[in-house]
Parts: C-alpha cells; sequence; structure tokens
C-alpha cells in the first residue's frame, strides 16, 4: 500500500503539474488557439487524476470509463469551440485575445 | 305567500328594461315602471292583509357558502314589514303617477323611472329582508339611488355636489351599522335576525352594538349630527324628494331601530342615546324650519323633526307610538312635498315669499296641502294628531320629562313652521311669481287626493295599531286628557301665532329677526353646524392632515425612493468599469477566485 501511495502521489503530482501549466497558458496566452491548447491540457490533468484513482483506490474500471467519455466530449467540444474561432477570425481578422474585447462596456 | 319573493324583484326588472331601452321608450317607460311598482304594491296588499289577523310568513334559501360559513338570503312577513310594505308600495305608487305630468320633456325621463323603480325595489328588499346581509346590500342599494336621484340634474352644480354631500354623509353613518352587523356576527354566529334577535346579548355589546347600528340610522334618517344632507338632497326632482322623505330613504333608519329593537332593548343607554338625539334633532330642526324662506327646505327640516319624533317614540320604549307615527309621516309628508311640487310647478320659484295667494288659484292643491299642514301640526282628528299625541304621551310616562318638554316645544314650533309657510304660500295677496299660477294636471292633483284620505284617517287606526306592531307585548294607547290637551293647546298656539304674524300682520316678521339679531342669524346658519363640518373636512382634514401626509409623501417617500434609485445609479456607474471585455482578465479573475475558494475549504479542513 505504502509503494502504490507513493506511486498514486507521483501521477497527482503530474496532474498538478499539467494543470498549472494549463491555467497558466489560458492565462498567458494572447493567441486564442493557445487558449484553447491550454484548456485541453487542463482537461488531460484531469483525466490523468481520474484514472490514477481508479487505478490505486478503487480498482475497478469507473474512472478509466468515465476519462473516455470526457475525451469523447472534448473532442466535440473542440470541433465547437473550433469552428467559433474560424468565425471569430472572419468576421475580426484576429485572434488576439487582448483585441477581443466586444463585451466591454 | 309564497309569491312574497317577487315584490322587490318586479320593480327591479322595470329597472333593467329601463335601463336597457329607456330611450327607445320614452314616454312608455313611465306605464312600465308603474305598472311594475303597481303590481308590487298589490303583492304586497295581499301580503298585508294575511299578516293582519297576526302570524307571520318566512322563506330563506341557500345564497352563499365559504367554508364552513353559510349565508342564506330570505324574505320574512311579519306584521311590521307588512306596514313598510304597503306604505312604501303605496307612496312609490302615487309618486309615480305624479311624475308623468311633474317630469314631462325632461331628458333622461326613462331613466329617471328606472331609478325610481331601483329605489323603490330596494326599499322594498329592506323591509323584506330576514338577514343582516340582504338588508345592508338594500340599504346601501338605497343610499347609490339617492345619489342618482339627488343629483338627477347633475349638469346643476348644486344638484351634484348636494348628491355627493347625501352620498358621503349617509356613508359615514353606514361605516357605524356595518361594524354593529359585524358586532352582533361575532357575537351571535349568525346574520340570521330571528337567531340574532332570540340570542341574549350582554350588556355592554348590545351597547355597543345598538349605538353603532343607530349610527347607520342617524345616517340615512337625517338625524343630529349627521342630518346636514337632507336640506340639500332638496336639488333633486320633487317627486323624487317626496319619496325620499316619505317612504324610503330617511324611513330605513327608524325601521333599522324597530327591526333591531331586541337589541335596543337590551341596553338602556342605547335607548337614552337614541331618544336624546330624537330631541336633539326635533327641535334643532324645528328650530332651523322657522327661518327658512325656500318651500321644500321648510318641509325638510320638517322630515328631520318629525324624524326626530319617531326616534323619541322609539327611545322611550315604544316601538308601536314610533312605527305609527313613520306610517301617519309617510302619508302626510308625501302629500306635502307632492304638493310642494305642483307649487313649484306653478311658480318656478321655492321662495315663498315670492308665491301668495295661491289658495284662490290652486284649490285643490292648495288645501290638501293645508290639510297635511294641520295633520302635522297635530290638529285633532287628523292622522298627525293621534300618532304624535302618542309618542308625546309615551315620553311622558317613561318620565323623561326633558324629553316631553322638549316634544312639546317642537310641537308649538311644528305648528308655527308649517303655517307660516301656508299663511305665506297660499294666503294675502300674489306676489310676483304667483300672479300666472294655475292647478296642475290632473294626473299631478289625483295623489294628492288620494294622499288625502290617510293623511285624515290614518290616525284612527291608533286604537288598534298597538296590537298589530307592537314588541313582545300588545301595547294599548292611553289617552292622557291632560298631555293631550298640552300638545293640542301647542298645537293651536303655533297655528294662531302663524296667523296673526303672517296673515293678520300684527308685527312684522322683519322686526322680530331683528329684535331677535343673535338668534336670528344662529338659525340661519343652521347652528354652523354645517360650518364646523366645512372646517373639519377643510381646516382640519385638508390643510392639516392631508398636508401633513403630503409632506410626507413628497419629502419621506418620494426623497427615500429618489435616493435608493441615485444609489443604484450611481453603484452602476462605478461597477461598469470592471466589465473590461477583456478574456484574460476574466479568466484571471475566475481562477484566482477558485484559488481562494480551495484555499479556504483546505483552512476549514485543515
Amino acid at each position: 500500500m505504502i509503494i502504490n501511495s507513493i506511486q498514486l502521489n507521483l501521477y497527482l503530482t503530474l496532474g498538478l503539474i499539467f494543470f498549472c501549466l494549463g491555467i497558466y497558458g489560458v492565462l498567458t496566452k494572447r493567441n486564442l488557439i493557445g487558449v484553447l491548447m491550454s484548456i485541453e491540457i487542463i482537461f488531460n490533468a484531469a483525466n490523468l487524476n481520474l484514472i490514477a484513482f481508479s487505478r490505486f483506490i478503487k480498482a475497478n474500471f469507473d474512472g478509466q470509463l468515465f476519462s473516455l467519455f470526457v475525451i469523447a466530449i472534448v473532442a466535440a467540444e473542440t470541433v465547437v469551440a473550433l469552428a467559433i474561432i474560424i468565425a471569430v477570425y472572419k468576421k475580426k481578422d484576429t485572434l488576439d485575445t487582448g483585441k477581443l474585447n466586444l463585451l466591454k462596456w | 305567500m309564497a309569491y312574497v319573493w317577487l315584490i322587490p324583484l318586479i320593480p327591479v326588472l322595470a329597472f333593467i328594461v329601463l335601463t336597457l331601452s329607456g330611450r327607445k321608450l320614452s314616454r312608455v317607460s313611465a306605464y312600465l315602471a308603474i305598472a311594475c311598482t303597481a303590481i308590487a304594491t298589490a303583492l304586497s296588499y295581499t301580503a298585508f292583509f294575511s299578516v293582519l289577523g297576526g302570524g307571520s310568513y318566512h322563506q330563506a334559501f341557500k345564497w352563499f357558502s365559504i367554508g364552513s360559513f353559510k349565508v342564506a338570503v330570505g324574505v320574512s312577513v311579519d306584521s311590521l314589514s307588512a306596514l313598510m310594505l304597503i306604505i312604501v308600495a303605496t307612496i312609490s305608487l302615487l309618486v309615480q303617477v305624479y311624475s308623468i305630468s311633474y317630469m314631462k320633456g325632461e331628458d333622461r325621463f326613462a331613466w329617471y323611472y328606472a331609478v325610481v323603480s331601483l329605489f323603490t325595489a330596494a326599499m322594498l328588499g329592506l323591509v323584506l329582508a330576514d338577514n343582516f346581509i340582504l338588508f345592508y346590500s338594500c340599504w346601501e342599494l338605497m343610499g347609490f339611488c339617492s345619489y342618482l336621484l339627488i343629483g338627477y340634474w347633475y349638469e346643476k352644480p348644486e344638484a351634484s355636489s348636494a348628491a355627493k354631500k347625501a352620498f358621503i354623509v349617509t356613508r359615514i353613518g353606514d361605516i357605524g351599522l356595518l361594524v354593529g352587523i359585524i358586532i352582533l356576527y361575532i357575537t351571535t354566529r349568525s346574520f340570521n335576525f330571528n337567531t340574532v334577535f332570540s340570542t341574549h346579548i350582554g350588556g355592554g355589546i348590545a351597547t355597543a352594538s345598538a349605538i353603532l347600528l343607530f349610527f347607520g340610522a342617524m345616517g340615512k334618517s337625517a338625524q343630529f349630527p349627521l342630518h346636514v344632507w337632507l336640506p340639500y338632497a332638496m336639488e333633486g326632482p320633487t317627486p323624487a324628494s317626496a319619496l325620499i322623505h316619505a317612504a324610503t330613504m330617511v324611513a330605513a333608519g327608524v325601521y333599522l331601530v324597530a327591526r333591531a329593537y331586541p337589541v335596543f332593548q337590551a341596553s338602556p343607554t342605547a335607548l337614552n342615546v337614541v331618544a336624546i338625539i330624537g330631541a336633539i334633532s326635533a327641535l334643532g330642526a324645528a328650530l332651523m324650519a322657522v327661518v327658512q324662506n325656500d318651500i321644500k327646505r321648510i318641509l325638510a327640516y320638517c322630515t328631520i323633526s318629525q324624524l326626530g319624533y319617531m326616534m323619541i317614540g322609539l327611545g322611550v320604549g315604544s316601538l308601536t307610538a314610533g312605527i305609527f307615527h313613520l306610517m301617519t309621516h309617510a302619508f302626510f309628508k308625501a302629500l306635502l312635498f307632492l304638493g310642494s311640487g305642483c307649487v313649484i310647478h306653478a311658480c318656478h320659484t321655492n321662495d315663498i315669499f315670492e308665491m301668495g295667494g295661491l289658495s284662490r288659484k290652486m284649490k285643490i292643491t292648495s288645501w290638501t296641502f293645508i290639510i297635511a299642514s294641520l295633520s302635522v301640526a297635530g290638529f285633532p282628528g287628523l292622522a298627525g294628531f293621534f300618532s304624535k299625541d302618542e309618542i308625546i304621551t309615551t315620553a311622558f310616562k317613561s318620565g323623561n320629562y326633558i324629553i316631553f318638554a322638549v316634544a312639546l316645544i317642537t310641537a308649538f314650533l311644528t305648528a308655527f313652521y308649517m303655517f307660516r309657510l301656508c299663511f305665506v304660500a297660499f294666503f294675502g295677496e300674489p306676489k310676483t311669481k304667483a300672479e300666472k299660477a294655475h292647478e296642475a294636471p290632473l294626473s299631478m292633483t289625483v295623489p294628492l287626493i288620494v294622499l288625502v284620505i290617510p293623511s285624515i284617517a290614518a290616525g284612527w287606526a291608533a286604537f288598534s295599531f298597538g296590537n298589530f306592531v307592537y314588541f313582545k307585548h300588545p301595547h294599548t294607547a292611553e289617552i292622557n286628557v291632560l298631555v293631550m290637551l298640552a300638545s293640542v293647546t301647542m298645537g293651536l298656539l303655533g297655528i294662531v301665532l302663524a296667523w296673526g304674524i303672517y296673515y293678520r300682520n300684527w308685527i312684522s316678521d322683519k322686526d322680530i329677526s331683528k329684535k331677535m339679531g343673535p338668534i336670528h342669524t344662529l338659525l340661519e346658519n343652521k347652528f354652523y353646524i354645517d360650518s364646523v363640518y366645512s372646517f373639519l373636512s377643510h381646516k382640519v382634514m385638508i390643510d392639516g392632515i392631508c398636508a401633513g401626509f403630503a409632506w410626507m409623501d413628497m419629502k419621506v417617500i418620494n426623497r427615500g425612493i429618489d435616493g435608493i434609485a441615485q444609489l443604484i445609479n450611481w453603484s452602476g456607474k462605478e461597477l461598469k468599469l470592471t466589465e473590461s471585455g477583456g478574456l484574460d482578465t476574466y479568466a484571471l479573475i475566475t481562477f484566482g477566485c477558485l484559488a481562494l475558494i480551495i484555499f479556504y475549504l483546505l483552512f476549514l479542513i485543515l
């Protein structure tokens, strides 16, 4: 069990690093595509957590199954997001988040 | 007797038909209304004769229920309501016949008949009601109809303000009535007259509810201090005044006291209040009538005074005396008003000093009017003599000598002002407006002649009346020779004094009013009661209390609401700066807050 918990902690730490990198990317990237990619990293950090917990704590396939669902839904969501990005680009000729402030008062 | 419930509904039918198609019917509308009232009158008389020998009739059906609270609506005929039925129906019928000529050529001719029909229906429903709910509905309906009739010529500002005055003043009394009914309901858990009046009600509650009910009666029957509307009600058409003064509106208050007599009987205080208010009204109104020059105003104050007599009769403990006077008064007062209508029709003025000498030109009107005046004045043998004597005798027997004295003085004043009116208007030389006067058409004089009969003869019912309408024990008319002599002397004295001043001109009335300066001014200003009311309503209510509320509204409430609105406006202006529209800012705030929440949760766990 001790070995297991060490291994689990390694996976969780990796997930945490991914998550923080993703957040950093979302906050700092000026390009919408970059933001989208950073969000993907956050998703993968979460998936990693799910799989790690599933492997070391519960010992069944619930978590893994769930992460598969997440991957499928993220794929669909990415399609929508990319479509929006294309539409924005056609309209505004830019993907710079600093310039896309339509909702400003 | 199963047809009794139809009596008020037939005039309602006339009202509906006339309101919907009155304009097309024009003169036919009068005949329709008269036909409906005639049927109601016939039914009233059959109902009257079937309870004449004693007994009563009651009929009820469920009206509505709210949960366990059930209201049955019903009609009941006993001797009191049967008597009222025939008085109301007869007088309404005669007034409507009379109105054919009087109202000829008016716009809204059909509307007049519609409202009179509804008015009659409301009063018939009121006397037939067996419960407070129906009673109160009819009571209010009558108030509304009187508003319509008084304001019939609403193009005249006086008429419309008189209508409002009548409505508002009676409404003030109605609040008392409503509260009284509610107290009685809370005490007895019923609206039904039989149940309410057969329940024993304790002293304090009996006093409170009786006085509150009497408050309603004060409004409707124009008793001091709510009498102010009645003289102004003269702005309506004269036949409508006759209806209001003789049979419907003002009789309702007296009827209420008579109907609720068990409650009044349970509280000597309440009875004393009734008697005292009656005495004040009787004497005060008689005094005010002495200085009036308007023929209808004199009659109006006379009505208040006579209603005061009825209240004295009820207040000193004799239901029979009060109702007997109600009956005789209904006949001779209707006659007086219809007669005054003929006079006004002929002279086109209300001022008696512009008339004069009418007895030669309008024989029927004048002599019927004089007979009615004799009846009011209590001339021996006429109707008013018996009923007034009954009240005075009862007041004497009850030991209320002050009230007895007031009644006697009022008898003197009544005779005086009625014959002041008669001598000035009907005798002497014709004045400006009386020269072209002529007798009224037949449809106006026939009702006068019909009404003369009960004005003379109704009094002779005095000897058996006490066996018909009474409270608990049959009332036997007692003849107290001394009291009778006193009241007859007072009456004759009044007539002789009026004859001396206004016919023989022993002394000029101008001199008297000069010598009586302050008193004359006081009476001409109606004891300043109207001034007190207008002071209360204008200075105290509008300039005082309402101004305070207006200030409160402007300065506190308006300012407060405005302040809140300004605060929200300002905060919106400031907070909009956070809406930068920048995606990264939003994300930073979102994640920052998320991080804060996580730290907080960690802090809680550790």
